[in-house]
C-alpha cells in the first residue's frame, strides 16, 4: 500500500478515562499507551497488585485486539460465572474512516498546495487520533470491570493475561479447540422469545426482565441516532475546513484590488479555520467520545444483562423439565433416584443464578446510573469550553474586520 | 444629467450620507425593501401570479416623496433589466444581473402548494429581488435612469411582455460569446489595453474560485440542513430512553437533554438558513454579476471591433481611390473621395466611441471592485455575528443543563 501511512507507527499515551473501576488499590489496571502497526494495534496493559495471586507486583505485557476477545470468550464459557453480567467484550478497532480518507488525500495529492496538504494530513491524524482514543479507552474499561469484580479479578485466565510475558497467539489457538465455541451460539439464538416467555414468581426478576427488554430497544435506537448526528456533525466541520481553504486562496491571489480592500483577510481568514472549523470538529468529537461511546457500551451492557437473564431462563426451564422427568420417573418406578438428584440439581443451580443475578443486576443499575452521570456532566462542561474559545476567537476575528 | 454624446455621464447627485449605520459604513440611499408576497386577486392556479410591494426610503429629491410603496410582479423586475440593458449596456455599464427564472419552483407556489419548500422558494425570491433593486439604485448612473424612477415610484406599471430572452440559459449564451470576443483581441495597442487584460483574467480566476466556493457552501447547506434533521430525531429518541429509565433522577437529566438537544436543533436550522441567506446567495450574486462585468468587457471589444473594422475599411477606399488616380477616372474619383470622408469621419467617431466606452468600463470595474469588497466584508461580518449569536446560545443552554447533569443520583 503506497501513502503517507504505509507503514504506521504511531504511538498514544491516554490517561485512563474511567475513574470509578479502579479504586481498590489491591489490583490496578490501566492501558498507559498503545502502538499502531499497519492493522494491528498493540496495547500496553500495565498491572499494579498486592494480590499473593499474583507472582509479582507489577506488570507491564503487550496485548492484541484478539487477545482480550479470547479472554472474554473464556469467561462466557466458564459454568461458574453464568450468574454474573459478564462484561461486554470491546469492539475491534475501526480505522476504517479515517483510513479511506488518508487513501484519498494521497491520490488528490498533486492537486493541493503544499499547505492545503499539510493541514489535511494534520486533520486526518487528529482523526487517527480520536479513533485510537476510544480504542483504548473501551479495551481499558473491559479490563477494568474484571479487575473491579470480587469473582473475575480471581479468574486463572485473567491473571495469565495479566502477567504472561508472552505472546498469548498460541494459547488463543489452543483454547479455540478446546472450547469450539458452542456455548455462544447457544446464547445468541431467541434468547428474547425464552426470557419473554418464563413464568416469573419473583417480583423483582418480573420487573427487570420488562425495564431490560424496553429499555434495550430504546438504547440501541438512541445509539444509532446519536451515531448520525455526529456523523453530520463531522460533515459540517469538513465542509467549513474546505470554505476556510478556499477563502484563503482567493485573498492570497494576485487580485490587487480585492488585496488592498481586504488587507487582513487572509489573517481574519486563518483564525476562522480555527475558530469556526477546528471548534466544530472537536465539539462533534467530543459529543462522540462522552455521549454516542457512553450509549454503544451501555447497549452492550444491557445485552449482558439480558444474556444473564437468558442463562437464568435456561436454568428455570430445566429445573421445570426436570420435575416432569422425575414426576414421569415416580409413575414408571424406574430412575427414581436419578431423576431426583437431577431436580436437586436443577434446583439448586437455578437458586444460585436468581441469588447472585439479583445481585449483579442490582449493581449494575448503579454502575449504570453512575456512568451517566459521570459521562453527561462531562461532555457538558466540554460543549461549554469549546463554545467559549468559539466565542472569543470569532469576537476577535469580527473586531479585525470591522476595525479595517 | 443625459449622456451627452461622447462624453461619459457626470452624477450630479451624490448618495445622501444620511447617517452612519452601526458598523461605521454608510448607509444606502435609497434604501430598498421587498416585503410580503400576496397572490393576485381572481387567479387560480397557472394564472395566478405573485406581486411583492417593493418600499422605497429616500431623501433624494428626485423622488416626489420620502417613503412609497409599490406592487410589482417577478416579469417587472425583468422588464426593468430589459430595458436597462438595452439603453446602457452598449456603454460599457456593468448592468446589474436579476433573479433567475425558476419555472419548478414557481409552478409549486402557483398550484397552491403549502409545503415549506415553497415558502422558502418565495422567501428566496424575495430577497434576491430586493438585493437586485439595491444594487441598481446604488449605482450612481443608473439611478439616474427615469426608467428605475418609475419602477419605484409609478402605482401602475405596463406589464412587461418579452422576457424570455431573460431566461438563465439565454443570459449565459450572452456572455459565453463575450469570452469568445476578448480572447480575439490580438493587438496591444498601449499600457491600457495591458490593465484590461490583467483584469479580465482576474475576473476570470475570481469566478474560478466562487464557482468553487459556491459549491462548498452548498454542501454545507445541506449537511447543516440534515444535521438540524438528524439533531431533531436523537431528541425524541433521548426522551423515549427517559420515559423508559427507571431511575428517577437520571430519567429527569435525560429528558432535558432532549429538550436541550431539541433548542439546539432550532439552532441548527437558523444556522442553515445564515449559511444561505448571507453567504451562498452573495456568491451566486456575485458569480451572475462576473458574468455582467465579462459582459461589458465584451461591449468594449465590439466598439473596438466597430473602430477596427472601419480602419480598414477606409484603408480599402483609399485603396480604391489611388486606384483610380493611375487609371484616371475622375468620375468616380469623386465617389471614391466622398466615402473616404465618410469613412474618415466614422474612424474618428468610432475611436472616440471606443475610448469614452475602454473610460467607463474602466471606472465602473473600479467601482465594481469597491463595491464587492465592501459587501463581501459587510455580508462576512454578519455570518461571524450570526455564528457567534448561536455559540452565545449554546453556552446558555448546556450550562442550564450542568446543574439537571450532577443532580443524576
Amino acid at each position: 500500500m503506497t501513502g503517507p501511512y504505509s507503514c504506521c507507527s504511531c504511538i498514544v499515551f491516554v490517561h485512563s478515562v474511567s475513574v470509578d473501576l479502579n479504586n481498590d488499590a489491591s489490583l490496578v489496571i490501566d492501558i498507559p499507551d498503545a502502538l499502531c502497526e499497519r492493522d494491528k494495534v498493540k496495547f500496553t496493559v500495565h498491572t499494579k497488585t498486592t494480590l499473593s495471586s499474583f507472582q509479582k507486583p507489577e506488570y507491564s505485557v503487550q496485548r492484541q485486539h484478539e487477545d482480550f476477545i479470547w479472554l472474554h470468550d473464556t469467561i462466557v464459557e466458564t459454568e461458574e460465572y453464568a450468574g454474573l453480567i459478564i462484561p461486554p467484550a470491546p469492539p475491534k478497532p475501526d480505522f476504517e474512516g479515517p483510513r479511506e480518507k488518508m487513501h484519498k488525500l494521497g491520490e488528490g495529492e498533486s492537486s493541493m498546495t503544499k499547505e492545503e496538504y499539510a493541514k489535511m494530513k494534520q486533520e486526518l491524524e487528529a482523526e487517527y487520533l480520536a479513533v485510537f482514543k476510544k480504542t483504548v479507552q473501551v479495551h481499558e474499561v473491559f479490563l477494568q470491570r474484571l479487575s473491579s469484580h470480587p469473582m473475575f479479578r480471581k479468574d486463572r485466565n485473567f491473571q495469565i493475561f495479566l502477567e504472561y510475558d508472552q505472546d498469548l497467539t498460541v494459547r488463543r489457538k489452543n483454547a479455540k479447540e478446546m472450547f469450539g465455541g458452542f456455548f455462544k451460539n447457544m446464547v445468541k439464538s431467541a434468547d428474547e422469545v425464552l426470557i419473554s416467555g418464563v413464568k416469573e414468581v419473583d417480583e423483582f426478576f418480573e420487573q427487570e426482565k420488562n425495564f431490560l427488554l424496553d429499555y434495550s430497544s430504546k438504547i440501541k435506537d438512541a445509539t444509532a441516532k446519536a451515531e448520525k448526528m455526529t456523523r453530520s456533525h463531522k460533515n459540517v466541520a469538513d465542509d467549513y475546513n474546505h470554505i476556510s481553504g478556499a477563502l484563503n486562496n482567493i485573498a492570497a491571489d494576485n487580485n490587487t484590488a480585492f488585496k488592498k480592500h481586504l488587507e487582513k483577510c487572509a489573517e481574519v481568514f486563518e483564525k476562522l479555520r480555527v475558530s469556526i472549523s477546528k471548534v466544530e470538529d472537536r465539539m462533534a468529537s467530543d459529543q462522540e467520545l462522552k455521549l454516542t461511546e457512553l450509549l454503544r457500551y451501555y447497549t452492550r451492557d444491557i445485552q449482558a444483562a439480558k444474556d444473564l437473564l437468558y442463562r437464568r431462563a435456561r436454568a428455570l426451564a430445566d429445573y421445570e423439565n426436570s420435575n416432569k422427568a422425575l414426576d414421569k420417573a415416580r409413575l414408571k418406578g424406574k430412575d427414581v433416584a436419578q431423576a431426583e438428584e437431577n431436580q436437586k440439581q436443577c434446583l439448586q443451580k437455578f437458586d444460585k443464578l436468581s441469588e447472585s443475578g439479583k445481585k449483579e443486576l442490582t449493581s449494575f443499575k448503579a454502575r449504570r446510573v453512575v456512568a451517566f452521570r459521570k459521562n453527561l456532566i462531562e461532555m457538558t462542561e466540554l460543549e461549554i469550553k469549546h463554545a467559549k474559545n468559539s466565542v472569543s476567537l470569532l469576537q476577535g476575528s469580527i473586531e479585525v474586520l470591522k476595525s479595517n | 444629467e443625459r449622456p451627452k454624446n461622447g462624453c461619459p455621464p457626470t452624477f450630479t447627485i451624490q448618495p445622501d450620507r444620511t447617517g452612519e449605520d452601526l458598523q461605521g459604513g454608510m448607509a444606502e440611499d435609497p434604501q430598498i425593501q421587498t416585503h410580503g408576497c400576496i397572490r393576485s386577486k381572481g387567479g387560480d392556479g397557472m394564472n395566478a401570479y405573485m406581486a411583492y410591494k417593493v418600499s422605497t426610503q429616500t431623501s433624494l429629491t428626485m423622488f416626489h416623496s420620502k417613503t412609497f410603496t409599490v406592487r410589482r410582479r417577478f416579469s417587472d423586475f425583468l422588464g426593468l433589466y430589459e430595458k436597462l440593458s438595452e439603453k446602457h449596456l452598449q456603454n460599457g455599464y456593468i448592468v446589474p444581473p436579476p433573479p433567475e427564472k425558476s419555472i419548478l419552483g414557481m409552478t409549486k407556489v402557483k398550484v397552491g402548494k403549502e409545503d415549506p419548500s415553497s415558502a422558502e422558494f418565495v422567501e428566496r425570491r424575495r430577497a434576491a429581488l430586493e438585493r437586485y433593486l439595491q444594487r441598481v439604485v446604488s449605482h450612481p448612473s443608473l439611478l439616474q435612469d427615469p426608467d428605475v424612477r418609475e419602477f419605484l415610484e409609478k402605482e401602475e406599471l405596463p406589464r412587461a411582455v418579452s422576457t424570455q430572452a431573460l431566461s438563465g440559459a439565454g443570459f449565459l449564451k450572452m456572455l459565453n460569446k463575450a469570452t469568445d470576443a476578448v480572447s480575439k483581441m490580438t493587438i496591444k495597442m498601449n499600457e491600457q489595453d495591458v490593465w484590461f487584460d490583467e483584469k479580465i483574467q482576474d475576473v476570470e480566476n475570481e469566478e474560478q474560485h466562487m464557482r468553487k466556493l459556491h459549491v462548498m457552501v452548498e454542501s454545507l447547506v445541506n449537511h447543516r440542513k440534515e444535521l438540524s434533521g438528524n439533531t431533531a430525531v436523537f431528541a425524541k429518541s433521548v426522551a423515549m430512553l427517559g420515559s423508559s429509565e427507571d431511575n428517577t433522577a437520571l430519567s429527569r437529566a435525560l429528558s432535558q437533554l432532549a429538550e436541550v438537544e431539541d433548542r439546539i436543533e432550532q439552532l441548527h436550522q437558523e444556522q442553515a438558513a445564515n449559511d444561505f441567506f448571507t453567504f451562498s446567495e452573495l456568491l451566486a450574486d456575485y458569480i451572475r454579476l462576473l458574468g455582467a462585468v465579462k459582459g461589458c468587457f465584451d461591449q468594449r471589444m465590439k466598439a473596438w471591433q466597430r473602430w477596427q473594422d472601419a480602419e480598414n475599411m477606409l484603408q480599402k477606399k483609399r485603396e480604391v481611390e489611388a486606384k483610380l488616380l493611375w487609371a484616371n477616372k475622375p468620375d468616380k474619383l469623386q465617389q471614391a473621395k466622398d466615402e473616404i470622408a465618410e469613412w474618415e469621419a466614422k474612424v474618428t467617431q468610432y475611436e472616440r466611441e471606443f475610448e469614452r466606452i475602454s473610460a467607463t468600463v474602466r471606472k465602473e470595474v473600479i467601482r465594481f471592485d469597491k463595491e464587492k469588497a465592501r459587501d463581501f466584508k459587510r455580508q462576512i461580518i454578519k455570518y461571524l455575528e450570526s455564528l457567534l449569536n448561536s455559540q452565545q446560545q449554546l453556552i446558555k443552554y448546556w450550562e442550564a443543563f450542568l446543574p439537571e447533569a450532577k443532580a443524576i443520583a
